[in-house]
């Protein structure tokens, strides 16, 4: 008690060279966290895709299509209940081209159910004429069903693009050149945090018609199976019955297929591993440095304890539980402010993945090695401390 | 008079732990600082370094990068016998219409896959990129299912050794050869011959066309003819300047990302730097009052104490450009989302980063510095001077 005391009031007795400590701890644990969170997010990118869902592409890239054929034949394998459709359109909005937002063509019928648990409709068009529509899909949709140029947008997007519901928007075509006007006739909200809400969906056949010339070329196909324990069996029956075609098949669970898209950023996470130990060593130096400072200074009040019977080991305890104190306070702001800013932000790379987040492991993580490194970093101060002799330690005058 | 340098140098020297640590620690911000910065530099190298100004490039209209482009043949025939294009020591035109495609490769090293882009060349027009070097191996013959290999990705994806076969859709080809593009981002692609690819990856047209100007300066006028020419549809742009283009949004990223990083890291490192000053200053005390009384003006003693700041940065940022160099030459990859393939291109620590890091090293001494050193000029005379 009396010691915890004696701590608390040597980390006030300096307190300005207390708190610039601890702010430098605190800088440095942001980072950290933040880039935890990099890490954090990319680990979350791979988990967007469902064990359950299987995607098939094309063997040799995605860039490469599969004839439309092929989806009549996929659902003919046992355990499927749903094959999807799903092209890249890669248009920009001309006004500013850097505003990299993603397009997919989808075909309805069969996209909307099968992502049903994953995004909601909020907000839609009233439909022009009753039309029943097909089984599964959100009845919302039905004005978006009626229109060849309709589009769905997250809601995210929205907000950031400024549209609204019932505009029309043209967009600059990439891979397919030319014009390309939509009009907006729902609004999507992703359910689940993980999957984005700055994508734009719209119909399949409207980009085989003006984009394709009725080529009905397919990006992906996407699985939806009744007996998901066989995910892999049905991948590799999939990918067996195109092996000898013209185009050879790569069927993989949705998870793996968007791990591909993480393990793209190559030695990325590596970088973002050493900077990280970069930032912990430096708040080491700090910590240490005001260690020893602050031990330097009380030398003769070091010899005085001593004379009043504190142990060394006391003594040691005292200047390390100082340090760590600093630190963890340090770490525990930092940790916590990084949490809460990015993942209020909702900062999200441009859309190229999901809103970033920090996860509580990275935050622990953080404040563990914060204390840690406050404790390591007292260790040399506490150890001279200790090993003080009473008679020098008094008769330096200061 | 102002106060003698000397003194500072002896006071920075005098406290060696106190110094050292800091100085590392501004340091470690100034090394990530410079490793950004070199990270940047050498993606951007990677695709400044690529192409010719002598050359144009054709792509569809629209098109933002050349997978995402499409010459049909009869506008590359159109673009073949234009007459702005150079002709060969071989007689031929100076004319490579291109087959441009990514292919999902296994990694070696690291787990998972990453595409490749695969460009079908026109092999009487391998003479246009003079930098295009066999460093291995030999070139690969036109007509047969050979291909050549980059040597940036050579040793980082599968099948790719000399001697291997690597296959694209149903078709084993064998690796002759690996090249060098004097840097370039080619380094980072597998070429073959686009008549026999083009069938063998079930493809129609081209991709790109890229040819020799007859006469460079008059780029303008070509470009003006051929955009407007309606049997076309292409986009012309000098291929250098195309290249460029494509490292914008990767190099805008990580300087981004380098100036987040480095801009928290010197805040927790100008906290360090104010620490050891406001204890330099206050063992001092009675020193500075000393000062004071023999006359020295209190902005002297202040910007003696910032000078005190800046210096011991500077040893810092010397510490963080030796940490720094060593990073120099060591290659990495990533996806260049722009092309949506792997390139490969290494860290290039450049004399203007080294400049740039001193500096910033300065930087965090000052404004670490001027603080403590304020403190230090406006102590008050008299309570300094009991102090003994």
């Amino acid at each position: 008690m009396n010691v915890l005391n004696l701590i608390l009031v040597n980390l006030g007795r300096n307190k300005r060279r207390t708190i610039l400590t601890m702010l430098s701890v605190t800088v440095a644990l942001f980072l950290y966290c933040t880039l935890g969170g990099v890490l954090d997010t990319l680990q979350e990118a791979i988990k967007v895709g469902s064990e359950t869902r299987l995607i098939s592409r094309n063997a040799i890239s995605l860039i490469f299509p599969l004839p439309i054929s092929y989806g009549t034949r996929i659902a003919s394998v046992p355990g499927v209940k749903r094959v999807g459709i799903q092209n890249w359109f890669g248009a920009q909005d001309p006004k500013d081209p850097h505003n990299f937002f993603a397009q997919f063509a989808v075909d309805d019928e069969n996209f909307f159910p099968i992502y049903a648990n994953d995004i909601e409709i909020v907000e839609a068009s009233p439909p022009q004429a009753a039309m029943t529509l097909p089984e599964g899909m959100p009845p919302q949709l039905a004005s978006y069903m009626t229109e060849q140029t309709a589009c769905v947008i997250g809601a995210k997007l929205m907000t950031k693009m400024g549209w609204k519901l019932g505009q029309t928007i043209t967009l600059a075509g990439t891979i397919y050149p030319g014009e390309w006007p939509f009009t907006i006739r729902a609004v999507y909200h992703a359910k689940k945090r993980s999957i984005g809400e700055e994508t734009m969906f719209f119909h399949w056949k409207y980009l085989d018609q003006k984009g394709m010339g009725g080529r009905a070329l397919v990006g992906v196909y996407i699985l939806d199976l009744d007996a998901p324990s066989r995910a892999a069996d049905i991948a590799k029956q999939v990918d067996a019955m195109f092996e000898n075609s013209s185009a050879a098949t790569r069927t993989e669970s949705e998870q793996a297929f968007q791990a591909g898209f993480v393990s793209m950023y190559g030695n990325i996470p590596f970088v973002l591993r050493v900077i990280g130990l970069a930032v912990v060593f430096a708040i080491l130096l700090v910590a240490a440095n005001t260690m020893v400072m602050a031990i330097r200074e009380r030398t003769g009040e070091i010899g005085v304890l001593k004379t009043l019977g504190f142990g060394d080991g006391t003594i040691f305890g005292i200047v390390l539980t100082e340090a760590a104190v600093i630190t963890m306070g340090g770490g525990i702001l930092g940790s916590l402010l990084a949490k809460w800013v990015i993942e209020g932000t909702g900062f999200n790379f441009g859309g190229f993945l999901p809103p970033m987040s920090v996860h509580w492991a990275t935050v622990i993580t953080g404040i563990a090695i914060a204390t840690l490194v406050g404790a390591v970093s007292g260790l040399i101060p506490a150890w001279q401390a200790s090993q003080l002799r009473i008679v020098q330690a008094l008769r330096r005058v200061d | 008079m102002p106060i003698p340098i000397s003194y500072n140098v002896r006071n920075v020297m005098q406290r060696p732990v106190a110094t050292l640590t800091t100085a590392i620690g501004i340091g470690l911000t100034v090394t990530i600082f410079i490793g950004a910065l070199a990270l940047a530099a050498g993606f951007q190298a990677a695709l400044l370094q690529t192409g010719s100004p002598d050359n144009a490039i054709a792509l569809r209209k629209g098109a933002d990068s050349e997978i995402s482009s499409g010459v049909s043949r009869e506008a590359a025939d159109i673009l073949r016998a234009g007459p702005d294009v150079a002709i060969g020591p071989n007689g031929r035109p100076l004319v490579s219409a291109e087959l441009v495609v990514v292919a999902n490769k296994e990694r070696l090293g690291q787990p998972g896959s990453s595409n490749v882009t695969v460009r079908g060349v026109d092999p009487s027009a391998v003479g246009m990129r003079a930098e295009v070097k066999i460093v291995e191996g030999r070139m690969f013959t036109p007509g047969t299912d050979e291909v050549i290999v980059g040597q940036r990705i050579a040793a980082r994806f599968a099948n790719c050794a000399v001697g291997e076969k690597i296959r694209f859709q149903q078709r084993d080809f064998t690796v002759v050869g690996h090249f060098n593009a004097g840097g370039a981002s080619f380094e980072s692609e597998i070429w073959g011959d686009a008549a026999v690819l083009i069938p063998a990856l079930d493809r129609d047209g081209f991709q790109t066309v890229t040819f020799r100007m007859r006469d460079p300066g008059r780029f303008a006028e070509i470009k003006k003819r051929l955009e407007a020419d309606p049997r076309l549809q292409v986009q012309i742009q000098r291929e250098r300047d195309f290249y460029a283009q494509q490292s914008e949004l990767l190099t805008n990223l990580i300087r981004f990302m380098g100036v987040f990083i480095t801009g928290i890291m010197a805040i927790g490192a100008i906290f360090g730097a104010m620490n050891t000053m406001y204890a330099a200053v206050g063992s001092r005390t009675r020193e500075i009052a000393m000062l004071l009384v023999l006359g020295f003006l209190p902005y002297e003693v202040m910007l003696s104490f910032v000078l005190e700041s800046v210096m011991l940065a500077l040893i810092g940022g010397v510490i963080g450009c030796l940490l720094a160099l060593p990073i120099n030459g060591i290659a990495t990859s990533t996806t260049n989302f722009q092309s949506f393939s792997e390139l490969a291109f290494a860290f290039r620590v450049t004399p203007a980063a080294l400049i740039a890091g001193m500096i910033f090293a300065a930087g965090m001494g000052l404004v670490g510095g001027i603080l403590p050193a304020r403190a230090a000029a406006r102590q008050p005379l008299a309570r300094a001077l009991r102090a003994i």
